[in-house]
């Protein structure tokens, strides 16, 4: 019957679904793999710069009066958050988690009688954001990390974040971004990004030590320029640094969310051609059995 | 100067995406804001900002590789020289009409420029210039 010829159809259709979500899910994988070395290589900077703001900060003469940056506005009233999504789908709950997260922050804020402008990084955070909270998005940045996350991608969003800081359009600048922890787990996690957190100043000197370096805890050091100078260079570079570990660790996020969902898709796929292999041959057997029943009664009626 | 020994200094070179050099050395010369600083073995602990300029590693007496970097930071210690930059390049695979091509663009970007990108183009001329000073130096030595 055309029963038949409608399952054939449809286990091909699923079969040619099924190998366009293995070779995704190949891609993901090794685009993980450049991903997390991209992280790990990334982790030295970060460090040494950490350090170098803790030791900055260690005096606290400096720490007290520092920049804007650091000081903030002394206010916490209009709040900035930046999601960090992808720009294309088909990652499992990768980017709706975050938007999800996005929302419920922004009716917390709101109902704390917050004002809340979003900078959106990445398109499918832009989209979903838009339906309902269109009108706080202040600035989209798509196309990170095509080819991988670069330090200029950091640089443009930072600098736009700073741009927008010193232009008062808000107090509290927070990043949203999916931490990875493994392939099948990432970590919505909020990173306050302005005003500057100070890193942990006790645990400075004695990571340093850790390091291999033989100099006593708390080694003072001679600022050139002054200390006031230093900072106001360093607290813009360790921003950018942070923008870019949290890109990082984003698209190692995204990766890693794309291969599990294209995973599991194989796998479903696979278990669909299997059920519908199991019906198609039922039919196809049933067909035979009936025609036989027919030839055979047809046959006793002479 | 070549027999200053044993003595060596451990130097750094990080990027934000690579950790690009990390090798003892004898000396190494970084671009301060406020002048060259040569690090040797035992220098007094210190943290400056770079300007636009080169990264010279000397070893026995000579500048066995030099690096060109636009801006970022110094930490020096008795033991140790770690550069923070966000952008460098070794000089030896820079051209010198690469070297002076980019002088030229960003002279022109400098008389283009406009009140508010003024500085970032002035710091831009700054850093090609020290560039094809660099790239020049080392094609007469």
């Amino acid at each position: 019957m055309a029963n038949l010829k409608t399952l054939k159809t449809r286990i091909k259709s699923v079969r040619s679904t099924q190998k366009i979500t293995s070779a995704m899910k190949m891609v993901a994988a090794s685009r993980l793999r450049r991903a997390q070395d991209a992280a790990v290589a990334a982790r030295p900077y970060a460090q040494r710069m950490e350090r170098m703001v803790a030791s900055v900060l260690s005096n606290p003469a400096v720490a007290q009066n520092g920049p804007r940056l650091l000081a903030g506005t002394g206010s916490d009233k209009v709040q900035l958050l930046i999601p960090v999504t992808s720009d294309r789908g088909l990652a499992g709950g990768f980017n709706a988690t975050i938007a999800r997260e996005t929302r419920r922050r922004i009716a917390e804020l709101e109902a704390q009688g917050k004002t809340v402008k979003l900078f959106c990084v990445g398109r499918k955070g832009a989209q979903s954001l838009r339906r309902d909270h269109g009108s706080k998005i202040i600035g989209v940045v798509e196309d990170i990390g095509r080819t991988g996350v670069k330090f200029t991608d950091a640089q443009d969003i930072a600098n736009k974040v700073v741009g927008m800081f010193e232009a008062g359009e808000f107090d509290v600048a927070t990043l949203l971004f999916n931490r990875f922890v493994s392939a099948i787990s990432q970590i919505v996690t909020p990173l306050q990004i302005i005003p500057v957190q100070a890193p942990k100043i006790e645990a400075a000197p004695a990571g340093g030590g850790h390091a291999g370096h033989g100099n006593a805890a708390g080694a003072v050091y001679e600022y050139e320029p002054s200390e006031e100078e230093i900072l106001d260079a360093l607290l813009p570079g360790n921003l950018r640094v942070q923008v870019f570990r949290a890109l990082l660790e984003s698209s190692a996020s995204e990766h890693g969310a794309r291969m599990t969902a294209m995973d599991n898709a194989t796998r479903n796929a696979g278990d669909m051609i299997g059920k519908l292999t199991m019906t198609y041959n039922r039919t196809r057997q049933a067909q035979i059995t009936k025609e036989l029943i027919e030839i055979i009664s047809g046959a006793e009626a002479l | 100067m070549a027999d200053t020994g044993s003595q060596k200094i451990q130097f750094d070179l990080v990027t934000p995406t690579a950790l690009s050099v990390s090798e003892p050395v004898d000396m190494v010369v970084v671009p301060g804001a406020e002048g060259d600083i040569g690090a040797l073995p035992g220098h007094t602990p210190l943290i400056t900002t770079l300007r636009p300029g080169l990264v010279d590693i000397h070893n026995g007496g000579h500048v066995t590789q030099s690096f060109f970097v636009i801006g970022g930071f110094a930490e020096v210690t008795p033991e140790r020289v770690t550069v923070l930059a966000e952008s460098v390049e070794a000089v030896a695979n820079i051209s010198a009409q690469d070297a002076q091509a980019r002088l030229t663009t960003a002279r022109e970007a400098l008389a283009g420029a406009s009140v508010e990108g003024l500085a970032a183009a002035q710091a831009q001329v700054t850093a090609a210039e020290a560039l094809v000073q660099a790239v020049t130096l080392r094609r007469a030595a």
